[in-house]
């Protein structure tokens, strides 16, 4: 599968762009650091990616990068397959709450521009005659919860633009795929206090690939966030207003 | 947050000690290891050699650290960032006929900890230990400077690493060399023995044939069965033997939680021994082995060291000189034995030449290992027991497992810690680089 990766220099894209790598498909990198990009590249070669990997420098905070970054992978690729992006910001609620420069920065990231990359990668996709569209939104957009009340907006934003994506265009072969990661052990969370069912990276790539390869529109990771969140979504609100999560 | 140090409890495979200390963890070890005291990685070593000397301290965790950065197929040089686990390297090479020269009994290690631990494996008699096919390293000191350390530049600094136990500095990449092999599958033969002697001699002659040997010592049994168990012999599978398909993932199981304190009384532990002991009927057993069950059949069980409890457990392992009667061997496990000691697991392997590394374990001679469960009075006894017998054989023990040796009994049996530490403080005069065990045994600041 020709496949573009945003965001997997490290994280689950690090781990999801493995996976693929051990089956010997055909990737491209885009992201804002140029020395990661190439240490990437080289990892995934090693790990039976076809080489050569090549690379773009993509930023989530310049949405202007993101139409070219798209063109240079589908020169390199000659067509475009799947996208897989997992590229976002986190921040603490406490801290977001503090700054509203960073509330900014981060819902301009995880919801505008990340739906601004993917309208891109759409139309490159459609022009192709179809393809995946593989986002990573959260769980943290199911519900209003206390500790991620501004990222659980723009990941529930995210979700439903997905969701949306997906009823237009499935007929004319676009699958768009939103994983809904509950708690994953990356660097994103290091220093949280891992919760039960807590995910590792490579556990969560495997089946976001079995999702992209059976096309389901959406995937919880690790498998048991989703009977957690049929819970928790089911709460009603004057217990939502009491817990702490 | 990536890059800033949070708290969490810092602990060894053994549980025992616990500290409440920092932590870093990023993909990132260039900007993290600045500032901390001490690098660790997938936490395998039973005691406190990756535990912080403070609890202010903070140590990085390297395990994000896992990319590969080359490999030469012509050459089997592999060079990768020192978090990168054995489970991983198993993955993506074994496949492709590539292992690592020197595998430990457990893959859920990471490259800067085999190479910190100058870990050694089965095929120790005949390969060494993990430093003999490491060619470079790439090291950040504690001054701050990432230095390139090998036989040929800064070559003592390269040697002390090999074994140093990350005392002196972080290991940021490793390059070392992997091995050829005839097919993904092992042949193996597991033979019954039925006293000490018999698995020396076993050792000892299967050394002669066969490329990796380890023995496996019912510590329960005493008198004429003193050291009685199974001898483990086998080589990579020609490709006309080995099944054509790769071997399979093999399904872990876990431990569900911190078994109580029953699960260790002497007649559950007798009883492993003895299933152990009897796990094959016929006297010998040949076949095709799955890697993983010959090279690592304890990691069937994740978190198996939840079965030893609330209190923890430790392992002791030393390597005791050679000797013509097997005498030195058979003290040991009598002492272990009768002053109380009991366990589920003794290990028994015959060690070969010495290797580069300045303070690494093994020697020639025969090495024992012994888990067991802490007991706040009976266990430093016990150590202080084992480590006298040790140092009257002029033998030695090896850190990585080590929790209770006291640092005298340390110096005694160590007589490379001199050099070892005339090398540390030419690159770290005030120790700032230091961990809870060198503070323990090599005079430290805490
Ligand atoms: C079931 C089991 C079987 C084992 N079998 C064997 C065996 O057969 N042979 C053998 O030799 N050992 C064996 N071991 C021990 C194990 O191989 C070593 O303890 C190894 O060092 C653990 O690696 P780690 O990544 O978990 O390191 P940790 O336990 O996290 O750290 C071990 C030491 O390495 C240092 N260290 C780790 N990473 C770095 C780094 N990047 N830079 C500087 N210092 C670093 C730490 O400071 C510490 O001193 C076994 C352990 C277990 C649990
Ligand atoms: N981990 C979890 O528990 C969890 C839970 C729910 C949802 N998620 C979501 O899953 C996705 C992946 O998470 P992860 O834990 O794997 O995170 P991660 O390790 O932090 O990976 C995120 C990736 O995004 C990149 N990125 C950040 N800012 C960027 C920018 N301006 N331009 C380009 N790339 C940028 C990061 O690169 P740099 O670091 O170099 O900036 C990094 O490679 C994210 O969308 C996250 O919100 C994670």
């Amino acid at each position: 599968m020709n496949t573009v990766l945003f965001g997997a220099t490290q994280g689950m894209g690090r781990s999801v762009a493995r996976v693929l790598a051990a089956r010997g498909d055909r990737l491209f990198l885009v992201e804002h650091r140029a020395e990661a990009l190439a240490l990437s590249a080289r990892d995934l070669e090693i790990r039976g990616a076809a080489a050569p990997v090549k690379t773009a420098y993509c930023n989530l905070l310049e949405p202007e990068t993101f139409g070219s970054a798209l063109d240079q992978a589908q020169q390199e690729l000659g067509k475009i397959e799947a996208v897989v992006v997992t590229a976002g910001l986190f921040a603490s609620q406490e801290s977001l709450e503090g700054d509203s420069a960073l509330a900014a920065r981060l819902l301009t990231a995880d919801f505008l521009n990340t739906v601004l990359f993917c309208e891109e990668a759409r139309k490159r996709l459609l022009a192709n005659g179809g393809g995946t569209l593989c986002v990573f939104s959260s769980v943290a957009g199911e519900r209003g919860r206390k500790p991620v009340i501004l990222y659980g907006a723009a990941k529930a934003g995210l979700s439903r633009y997905l969701e949306g994506l997906d009823h237009k265009f499935r007929r004319k072969g676009l699958k768009t795929i939103c994983v809904k990661p509950g708690f994953v052990k990356t660097g994103m969370t290091a220093g949280l206090k891992p919760p039960p069912f807590a995910g590792t990276p490579d556990q969560v790539a495997q089946r976001v690939v079995k999702a992209v390869e059976r096309g389901w529109p959406e995937v919880y990771v690790p498998g048991a966030w989703q009977w957690v969140m049929r819970v928790i979504r089911n709460l009603p609100r004057f217990v939502m207003r009491r817990i702490e999560f | 947050m990536p890059n800033e140090p949070y708290r969490t409890k810092v602990t060894g495979w053994g549980r025992y000690p616990v500290v409440e200390g920092w932590e870093y963890k990023s993909e990132d070890l260039e900007a993290v290891t600045t500032a901390a005291s001490l690098s660790r990685g997938l936490g395998r070593s039973y005691g406190d050699s990756s535990l912080p000397a403070r609890t202010d301290l903070p140590v990085v965790t390297t395990t994000l650290a896992n990319r590969l950065l080359s490999f030469d197929a012509a050459t089997g040089v592999l060079r990768c960032e020192a978090g990168v686990s054995l489970f991983d390297l198993n993955r993506v090479f074994l496949r492709r006929g590539w292992f690592v020269p020197v595998s430990p009994g457990t893959q859920f290690v990471t490259v800067g900890g085999m190479v910190a631990s100058d870990v050694h494996g089965k095929n120790h008699h005949v390969d060494g230990s993990f430093g003999e096919h490491v060619r470079s390293l790439k090291l950040r000191v504690a001054d701050g400077r990432m230095l390139e350390c090998s036989d040929s530049s800064q070559r003592e600094l390269f040697l002390a690493t090999l074994g140093g136990m990350g005392l002196t500095g972080h290991i940021l990449e490793v390059e070392f060399l992997m091995k050829r092999v005839a097919s993904p599958w092992i042949w193996g033969e597991s033979q019954r023995i039925s006293d000490l002697d018999a698995m020396v001699a076993g050792l000892n002659e299967a050394a002669h044939q066969w490329p990796m040997t380890v023995g496996w010592v019912d510590c329960l049994a005493r008198g004429a069965n003193l050291g009685r168990g199974l001898l483990m012999k086998g080589r990579w599978a020609e490709p006309v033997e080995a099944p054509e398909a790769p071997p399979p993932l093999k399904r872990r199981f876990r431990v569900p939680f911190e078994f109580p304190q029953i699960a260790l009384c002497r007649p559950s532990m007798k009883a492993f021994n003895l299933a152990y002991y009897w796990k094959h009927f016929q006297p010998v057993r040949r076949g095709i082995v799955h890697p993983d069950a010959f090279f690592y059949p304890l990691d069937m069980l994740d978190d198996w060291n939840l079965i030893y409890g609330k209190r923890g457990f430790t392992q002791y392992q030393c390597v005791l000189p050679k000797a013509d009667d097997n005498r030195p061997a058979r003290r040991f496990l009598e002492r272990f034995v009768s002053s109380g000691g009991m366990g589920f697991l003794c290990v028994i392997k015959d060690c070969g030449a010495e290797g580069r590394g300045m303070l690494s374990f093994p020697r020639p001679g025969i090495s024992i290992a012994l888990d067991f469960p802490i007991h706040a009075r009976h266990t430093p006894k016990l150590v202080d027991q084992l480590n006298e017998l040790v140092i009257a054989e002029g033998g030695r023990i090896y850190l990585t497992k080590d929790t209770f040796t006291r640092a005298e009994h340390f110096r005694a049996m160590e007589p490379r810690l001199e050099a070892f530490n005339a090398v540390r403080r030419r690159w770290d005069p005030e120790a700032r680089i230091r961990s809870a065990q060198s503070v323990r045994l090599m005079g430290d600041p805490t």
